[in-house]
Parts: C-alpha cells; sequence; structure tokens
C-alpha cells in the first residue's frame, strides 16, 4: 500500500508534467493540441536514439530534444495557428488538425523506426535502488520524478515571476483584453505553445523508462492521459495540473496493485466521470459546458 | 414541395441503382461494401457533427458495439442474422443513451469525451477477464453465418435508409431546429426548440446508424478481432470524409467517402505508413485551405447544394 502510494507520487509528477504542455497550449490557445502526445513518442525515439548511437545520457537528451522541439513548434504554431483562428469554428477544426498532423508524425515515425518497441534497457542511473521510507524504488523513478518536479518548477517561474510569463497569463483570461492593452498575442501564444511541445518532448526523454518501450503508436493514448490529467486539474491552471498527475499517478498505481487487468481503463474511466461529474474540474473557476 | 420530393426519391433510388448494379460491373465487392460502410458512417457523423455541431472522436463505438452486439446476439442466442442486425442497432442505442449526459459538455471537451468512452467501451469488450461473454481479445468468427451476398444487399438497405434519414433532417423542422442550436442554443432555446431532447435525438439516431452498420461489417466480414471494429481510424475516416465533401450537407459526405475511400484503395495497398503519412498531410491541407469542404467550393459559384 505505501509502496503504490510512493510510487504513485513519482509517477503522478512524470504524468503531470505529459500534462502540463498540452494544459498550458490549451489555456493560451483554446485548441486541444491532439498531437501532443506524438511529441513525447518523438522525444522518446530521440532518446533511445542518441543513447544507441552515441551513448547519450538521457538526462542530456531531454535537455537537446526540449530545446529543439521549442524550436520546430514556433515554426509550426507560424505556420499552423493564424489560418485555423481564422476559420469559422476554430475549436473544433483545429482538433482535425491536430489530428492530420499526429497522423504524419506517427507515420514517419514507422516508416524511421519501425514498429517494433525500443527502448533503453542499460541502468544508465545506476543499479542501486533508492530507499524512501523503507522501501526500495528504482532509481529512474525517482530521477523523473524529481526532473518532472523541476520542470513543473520552471514553468511556474516562468508563468509567475517573468513579464512574458504574466502577458501569457493575461492571454489566458482573455485573449482580446489582453490583445487591446498592448500584448502581442502571438508572439506570447507561440511561446507558450513552444514550451509546451518542448516538455512533451521533455517527457518523452524519460518515457523509455518510465512506460517501457517506445512505439510509434503511443501518441493518442498518451494525448488522452494527459487530457485526463489536466481535466481532472482543471484546465488552463498549471498548478491543478500537479494535482490532477498525482491523483491519477496514485489511483494508476493502486489499480495496477489491485486490478491489474482494468488498469487500461483508468485514464478513460476517469476522464469521463470528472467530466460528467465535474466539468471544470477539481481545481476549477469557471464551468465550460453548455 | 412535390419537385423536392422528387428530387429527394431520385437521390435515394440513384444510390441504391449504383449500388446494386456496381457488382456487375466492378467485382471488388468487399471494396463497395466497405465504401457503403463509409459512406453510411460518414453521413451518421454528418448529422450530429454538420447539424448540431457536436464532434464524435469516439463515434467507431457505436460501430464496434453494433458489430459486437450483433455478432453476440448470433452466437450466444442463435438470433438469425438479420434480427441479431436489428439487436446490434438497439444495443447501440442504448449506448448513446447511456452516454448522453456527455452531450452537456460542449466543444473539444465532447469531442474527447466521446473518444474516450469509445476506447472504454473497446477495453472492456475486448478484455481477458470477459472471456467467457465477448471472447475478449480473440475475436468473433461468425463462420457459419457467412453469407456475403445478403449482407451486402442489407448494407444497401441501410445505406438508403441513411440517405433517407438526412434528406429528411435536412428538409424538416427538426433540421432547422437542429441547425439553430447548432449556431446559438440559448436563442434556439428561446425561440421554443426542445434543445436537449431534440439533441440527444439526433444522437441517438446518428448511433443507431453506426450500430446497424456495425452489425452488417461484422456480418459481412464474419471473422474480426476486436481492435478491427473499434480502430480510432473508422472515426476518422468517417469525420474527414464528411469534412472534405462539406457537413451538413447530403451530397457532401457522399462525394467525400467515394472519392476518398477509392484513393485509399489505390494508395493504401502496399504499404499502411505512406497511406497514414498521405492521409495526416491530406487532413492537415484541407483544413488549412477548404475548411468547409468540397461543397463550399460550389456554393461559393452561388448554386445549391443538397
Amino acid at each position: 500500500m505505501l509502496y503504490a502510494l510512493i510510487a504513485g507520487v513519482l509517477f503522478g509528477l512524470y504524468y503531470a508534467l505529459i500534462g502540463l504542455g498540452l494544459n498550458l497550449t490549451f489555456g493560451v490557445l483554446r485548441m486541444v493540441n491532439l498531437a501532443h502526445g506524438d511529441f513525447v513518442m518523438i522525444g522518446g525515439f530521440a532518446a533511445v536514439t542518441a543513447f544507441s548511437a552515441w551513448h547519450l545520457h538521457p538526462l542530456w537528451s531531454l535537455v537537446l530534444v526540449a530545446v529543439l522541439i521549442f524550436a520546430v513548434g514556433i515554426a509550426l504554431y507560424y505556420v499552423l495557428v493564424p489560418r485555423i483562428a481564422a476559420t469559422k469554428d476554430p475549436e473544433m477544426i483545429s482538433l482535425v488538425l491536430f489530428f492530420g498532423l499526429s497522423q504524419v508524425i506517427e507515420a514517419l515515425a514507422v516508416m524511421r523506426f519501425g514498429n517494433n518497441a525500443q527502448s533503453i534497457y542499460e541502468p544508465v542511473f545506476g543499479k542501486a535502488p533508492v530507499s524512501i521510507l523503507g522501501q526500495p524504488f528504482p532509481a529512474v523513478w525517482v530521477v523523473s520524478g524529481l526532473v518532472s518536479l523541476l520542470a513543473l518548477l520552471l514553468v511556474y517561474l516562468y508563468l509567475y515571476r517573468t513579464r512574458i510569463g504574466y502577458s501569457t497569463r493575461a492571454v489566458m483570461a482573455s485573449r482580446e483584453e489582453a490583445e487591446v492593452s498592448g500584448i502581442s498575442v502571438h508572439k506570447v501564444s507561440a511561446i507558450a505553445f513552444a514550451i509546451g511541445l518542448g516538455l512533451a518532448a521533455a517527457a518523452g526523454a524519460l518515457a523509455p523508462f518510465m512506460l517501457g518501450g517506445i512505439t510509434p503508436d503511443l501518441g493518442v493514448g498518451l494525448t488522452v492521459t494527459a487530457f485526463a490529467v489536466i481535466v481532472l486539474g482543471s484546465l488552463g491552471n498549471p498548478i491543478g495540473t500537479v494535482a490532477g498527475g498525482l491523483i491519477y499517478g496514485i489511483a494508476l498505481m493502486l489499480m495496477q496493485t489491485y486490478l491489474p487487468s482494468w488498469s487500461a481503463l483508468l485514464p478513460y474511466l476517469l476522464l469521463l466521470l470528472v467530466l460528467l461529474v465535474k466539468p471544470s474540474g477539481l481545481f476549477g473557476r469557471q464551468v465550460r459546458s453548455a | 414541395m412535390l419537385r423536392r420530393r422528387w428530387v429527394d426519391a431520385l437521390v435515394v433510388v440513384v444510390v441504391v441503382l449504383a449500388f446494386v448494379l456496381a457488382p456487375q460491373a466492378y467485382s471488388n465487392e468487399t471494396l463497395l461494401f466497405q465504401m457503403m460502410v463509409y459512406i453510411a458512417l460518414s453521413q451518421g457523423v454528418n448529422i450530429l457533427y454538420g447539424f448540431t455541431g457536436y464532434l464524435p472522436f469516439g463515434y467507431v463505438g457505436f460501430f464496434g458495439i453494433g458489430a459486437y452486439g450483433a455478432s453476440l446476439l448470433m452466437l450466444h442466442l442463435n438470433w438469425p442474422p438479420i434480427l441479431a442486425l436489428l439487436g446490434g442497432g438497439a444495443i447501440a442505442v442504448l449506448l448513446g443513451l447511456l452516454l448522453s449526459p456527455l452531450l452537456r459538455l460542449s466543444g473539444a471537451y465532447f469531442a474527447i469525451a466521446s473518444l474516450a468512452a469509445s476506447q472504454a467501451v473497446y477495453l472492456i469488450v475486448s478484455n481477458p477477464a470477459l472471456q467467457n461473454v465477448t471472447y475478449g481479445p480473440y475475436g468473433i468468427q461468425l463462420v457459419s453465418q457467412f453469407n456475403p451476398t445478403l449482407s451486402y444487399y442489407v448494407m444497401v438497405v441501410i445505406l438508403a435508409l441513411t440517405v433517407a434519414v438526412v434528406l429528411y433532417i435536412r428538409r424538416s423542422r427538426f433540421g432547422t431546429a437542429l441547425q439553430a442550436m447548432r449556431d446559438d442554443p440559448v436563442s434556439a432555446a428561446m425561440a421554443g426548440v426542445p434543445v436537449v431532447r431534440q439533441r440527444t435525438f439526433a444522437w441517438m439516431i446518428s448511433a443507431a446508424i453506426a450500430g446497424l452498420v456495425g452489425g452488417a461489417f461484422a456480418w459481412q466480414t464474419s471473422v474480426f478481432y476486436p481492435d478491427a471494429v473499434f480502430s480510432l481510424s473508422i472515426s476518422i475516416f468517417a469525420i474527414v470524409f464528411t469534412l472534405f465533401g462539406g457537413a451538413g450537407t447530403l451530397l457532401g459526405p457522399l462525394f467525400g467517402s467515394v472519392v476518398l475511400y477509392g484513393m485509399y484503395n489505390t494508395i493504401g495497398i502496399s504499404d499502411p505508413q505512406y497511406f497514414q503519412l498521405i492521409y495526416g498531410l491530406l487532413i492537415i491541407l484541407l483544413v488549412l485551405f477548404l475548411p468547409d469542404g468540397a461543397a463550399s467550393l460550389l456554393k461559393r459559384r452561388g448554386s445549391h447544394v443538397l
């Protein structure tokens, strides 16, 4: 029980990291990036490839791939988003668009890496388990938890301690009002979108250890999981995402301990339950249902 | 008014004749069957998205539950196929009723919640723990009921019904009410439209179509695994065909299904990932440059698209 709880917290922090980028994108753009999970998958393959080709430590890959994908994100934003925002029904159209993107990424990943699961099997974080409250855990779980915590902290500092973060929150609160008060909405949104993708890729670099093998079809499931996490902790609320991640992680570990054959159902059921009972999430202020 | 009825009847007759006569000219009956499946499914999506604005990413859930419902009725209760098909449709409607609270959600929330619901149904149906009931991940075998010719014509009937329903919705007060709700639910309610009831009704019609089509698919295919009938790509195909042709029209999704599904079969045979790549790019380009579908090209010239 205690073991499942602590493991749940470690995984929960990791899932919060996966969800955070999606939440940031949604908060700023009011669009759900259905390709979010695919960027996690890209990060995963990048880490595996970098390790097998140059023996690059996954934590270095994490930083590198996050920066690279951030740059890709900026470009992607300016190519895709302004056109979409001008259509009649941007919320729906963007879902379809990002789904198309997700298909393209998945197809390219199959061409490049094949359909077999790839992972890093060497114990790069040391063999010795780390002991927390007398319970032994794989070192990599602890490292992933800590890295996720650090990333969450950085995003918090960005949003609440920098000038552009302040503008970002203004755009989240109201796009129109932010625009008339002189904030460059496109610039702020592009950066937030790119940070979201960068976070996804960073989470991906740890995925070989936390999720097992990386396969090209990982994307859709991860996107739904990330969506469950952020809805649980309210959309547009980065701190809520951490809480959502923790609840999800603990619930997942308990399910895997006591009802293993049904644990795959968890993200979907949790998501449906939250949406139907309290669509604003556990920490939300406004209700967003019709 | 009378002229419109003739036009409507003509459209149904043309669709039926096309698929009744097609096997004479083109021997790949499976392809024709699947094309009908996608026309019907995209019309189902069309009823929901085109008229009410709800985008059902999890539409495949109804298709899958219809396929499984019909198959299990044949296998466990020995129902004759056509009755089992209707049973599958009824089960899909029940699932729709069960999921109707999802309609309280708006926009992206609904889309993703319906996706989650379909995946949840899939994971329940394919769960090894339910092997005695659903055969779990090992799939369904309906070899004793296999009848490709009869199931083909049953599918033609389902398709004709679907087209007729869409035509009815387009012409009726019901359809107008749905479109009013899509554009502004509050004003529609003020004008006396029973918003929740009619929206739920549209949702269940759409579920029934997918359920019947799923049952027919199961019967025609006769051997399949759960991931074949719950594959997300089925929802996505139906949505893309609808968008490509133009949501909210009858001919749009029909045109989209025939053109794109035909294309799929010319390029899709060799390597699935190349197809997926082309498809993904097509979706992106479509959304960026033609967000209202091919029908909008004609509408821009001022012509009316049925």
